[in-house]
């Protein structure tokens, strides 16, 4: 059936050389490729749990008394994003499930981004000619951080109303413009805008999904084209891939791949509860809770703003106020890093040519010790991100936390940019495999009862 | 004469594009199949179909199990149950099944000779600066002008940033409306308070109202008085970035620890009770504004003037004054 399907569309379109050409298309083998795949994979379970999700949802901050089956609710005055997320949760059928499935997809989603794109950055994936892609999953990246945030600010609980009301703070706290740029996104003052929601709204569920999706769809597009790298092995040259064919082999594993995805996400959004909303309670901006954490992608920025010490610079009359130095200024500088990091590479390096084959993190001490030194400097904010929380399970008390945070931000980057510059070049120039375990050799006997060694290969 | 020229430039430019571009075609080989195994036997295709016959019976069980609106738990798992052995089919067809051609692909050149199209087009044109200049401003106008109407997106809700509704005489009620009197605040604790009659969801309203010994009290200078037998009240919002105030750290019985402290959950801005609210630790970068309080005539407590400075986080425009 497929087959003649193919047939009639091939007479119709003449899509047909294309797609023995797609079908044969070589996937080198290598577990780090699939990191890409798993994001992908998260995305499509998000537009599909999504799109039920939004046959439920009420964009409208107008309040009404609730009345609905949660019991230490009845009677308050909520909103109607807020009811109708409670209604998903507690009264539509498998509507806790999918909605929590959403949740831990849009967690894992952005996870499976930032392990891709470390596995890209180590490997040196991002030479010439892939730098257009690369900037396109930064972006990917930047894009899938906001619709997260929209994502959990919707349902205007108390979590969503924090999270928003230190959202418009580090707005305003833009010189010059912040504050009518607040004033201009939110619809109005913060708490009290009403527009904002219809807003987040269609920007979640439309915009950057769209953007998104295009993104994607540019991503495979330009992967296609210029073909996957590979690892260094066997045969393998700039000029070539070696790998399994796109059909059937590969394509198969492949949606297994994605079932599996599906399968840990529905069973997470099944076993794990994630955001109880009810728990936590409409949105008041007198009431606050210290339980609270946001969803785990925001850590950096949550431990940016905590680790600023007291310091509120006025100039000639005019405040940069603080919020701006740990949410504007921290991820600015980090994703100017992440964007310009082929180009500073080459400054550094001068290589200007094309790169099909991939290097070990140690081929490259430099940018790994860059990319290391990168990660920890995001590191630390993230743990001060957690600090209340470890001072709740550890008794660590959090202010020393704070203080000893504060200067690791500065150590600790430099630290380990040494120590990974010099465990590179020591692994380069031994070319040891401490991870491989076994450096022996291969002993074995031919045909006329000789023996042979060889070194342990692929 | 000229065009003549031009023409002659661009076919050397091509035959010269062409030269340089040869080596790479001459490296590129036709795609080689390497291997292409073909492993699949009866028992392996009988395990393929159990696994998506029990699939479909779990599937099917998700279906049962929201008729009869089963748990959370029950239809999670049913449903991951299911897409966990639809996976595990697919990856034993893709690597037990299925042929497993494994290929030799020439990469792709990457060069096109489509710039040079595309330039072709400005051919036999003498005044292109204008024209690229008259295009410009065309195209930088028009997306002007199409992003210029999101400017209608700024609202006109709520007053100036900063502002609060107090003013001397106004009550302090609780969340039921109810006038707060001395007596409801016991030291070591906080109520939270709202202006009678104003719109507690508005970001100047609330003032956290808590108790401490008077005698320890170390007041800002100008604002002794302003307390109620220790009695004192504060915005509830905190200056750093808009989350409510809503922990006090109130040391119960040693001495030698931290004193009084008003502390935000968000970023832990620490604001010292018995010194008018000053940031002890944390990001904060002014003092908690303060209500100065007296009893009013029927004995409930009262503002007996304005907020001491602008409510809320901080924006470029702020003045202290």
């Amino acid at each position: 059936v497929i087959a003649r399907a193919l047939t009639a569309l091939d007479r119709r379109t003449g899509a047909g050389s294309l797609l023995s050409k797609a079908l044969r298309y070589a996937f080198p083998e290598n577990w780090t490729f699939l990191l890409g795949e798993i994001a992908l994979y998260s995305f499509v379970v998000l537009i599909i749990t999504g799109i039920y999700l939004t046959l439920f949802f009420e964009p409208s901050l107008h309040t009404s008394t609730y009345r609905g089956s949660y019991a230490p609710l009845t009677g308050s005055h909520v909103s109607d994003a807020y009811r109708s997320t409670v209604h998903i949760s507690l009264e539509v059928r498998a509507g806790l499930l999918i909605r929590q499935t959403h949740h831990w997809a849009a967690l894992v989603f952005i996870g499976a981004i930032v392990l891709h794109l470390m596995r890209i950055f180590f490997t040196g994936a991002f030479r010439r000619p892939r730098e257009l892609n690369y900037l396109v999953g930064a972006t990917m990246l930047a894009l899938a951080m906001l619709e997260g945030f929209f994502g959990y600010s919707l349902p205007d609980d108390l979590v969503s109303g924090m999270g928003l009301a230190i959202a418009y703070s580090v707005a305003m706290s833009v010189p010059f413009v912040g504050e009518h740029v607040a004033r201009w996104f939110w619809g109005g003052q913060f708490p009290g805008a009403q527009p904002l929601e219809s807003r987040m709204y269609i920007l979640h569920v439309l915009i950057i999904p769209v953007l998104l999706a295009t993104l994607v769809a540019v991503h495979v597009l330009l992967i296609t084209v210029l073909r996957h790298t590979q690892f260094p092995g066997p045969g393998r040259r700039e000029r070539n891939v070696i790998g399994l064919a796109m059909w059937p082999s590969y394509a198969l594993r492949s949606l297994g791949l994605m079932f599996s995805v599906a399968a840990m996400l529905f069973a997470l959004g099944g076993l794990v509860q994630i955001n109880p909303i009810w728990q936590y309670g409409p949105y008041q901006p007198w009431i606050g809770s210290n339980g609270v954490q946001p969803d785990w992608y925001m850590g950096w920025l949550i431990g940016g703003l905590r680790l600023m010490p007291n310091f509120e610079p006025s100039i000639l009359g005019h405040t940069v106020p603080n919020p701006f130095f740990g949410g504007v200024l921290f991820p600015l500088v980090a994703f100017a890093l992440l964007y310009s990091w082929p180009w500073l590479e080459r400054l550094v390096s001068g290589d200007c040519a094309e790169h099909h084959l991939l290097q070990r993190p140690r081929d490259n001490p430099w940018r790994t010790a860059f990319g290391a030194a990168f990660l920890t400097w995001v590191l630390v904010p993230f743990l001060a991100g957690s600090s209340d929380r470890i001072f709740v399970s550890f008794d660590v008390p959090y202010r020393q936390q704070i203080e000893v945070l504060r200067v690791l931000w500065f150590v600790l980057p430099a630290l380990v940019f040494v120590a990974t510059l010099t465990l590179c070049r020591h692994l380069r120039d031994s070319d040891l495999r401490p991870l491989r375990g076994w450096t022996g050799r291969v002993v074995s006997r031919n045909d006329e009862g000789g023996f042979s060694s060889r070194e342990p290969g692929p | 004469m000229s065009r003549w020229h031009r023409l002659e430039g661009v076919l050397a430019l091509r035959f010269l594009r062409r030269r340089a571009g040869a080596p790479q075609l001459e490296s590129e080989q036709p795609e080689v199949v390497i291997s292409d195994r073909k492993p699949a036997t009866p028992a392996r295709e009988a395990v393929v179909a159990g696994m998506l016959f029990l699939a479909a019976l779990l599937f099917a069980g998700f279906v049962v199990a929201y008729a009869l609106s089963a748990s959370t738990q029950v239809l999670g798992t049913s449903l991951a149950c299911g897409l966990l052995l639809v996976a595990a089919s697919l990856i034993t067809a893709g690597k037990l099944l299925v042929a497993q051609k494994v290929m030799d692909e020439p990469r792709p050149p990457v060069a096109s000779p489509a710039a040079e199209q595309i330039a072709e087009a400005g051919d036999g044109l003498s005044r292109r600066r204008l024209l690229g200049i008259a295009g410009g401003a065309a195209a930088a106008t028009l997306a002007t002008s199409s992003v210029v109407p999101l400017i209608s997106m700024s609202g006109g809700v709520g007053g100036a940033t900063g502002e609060s509704p107090w003013r001397a005489g106004r009550r302090l009620v609780d969340e039921r409306g109810r006038p707060l009197k001395p007596d409801d605040v016991v030291v070591g604790s906080f109520v939270t308070a709202f202006p009678e009659g104003g719109d507690p969801r508005e970001l100047g309203s609330p003032v956290v109202v808590c108790a401490v010994d008077p005698a320890q009290l170390r007041p800002a200078p100008g604002r002794s008085g302003w307390d109620v037998n220790g009695i004192q009240a504060f915005s509830k919002i905190c200056t750093h970035a808009g989350c409510a105030v809503a922990m006090l750290r109130y040391p119960l019985y040693d001495q030698n620890e931290p004193g009084p402290a008003l502390v935000c959950p968000c970023h832990y801005s620490t604001f010292d009770v018995l010194r008018s609210g000053a940031v002890e630790f944390g990001p904060a970068g002014r003092p908690l504004p303060q209500l100065p309080l007296r009893v009013g005539s029927d004995g409930a407590l009262e503002a007996a003037g304005g907020m001491s400075g602008p409510v809320g986080p901080a924006w470029w425009g702020i003045s202290d004054t």
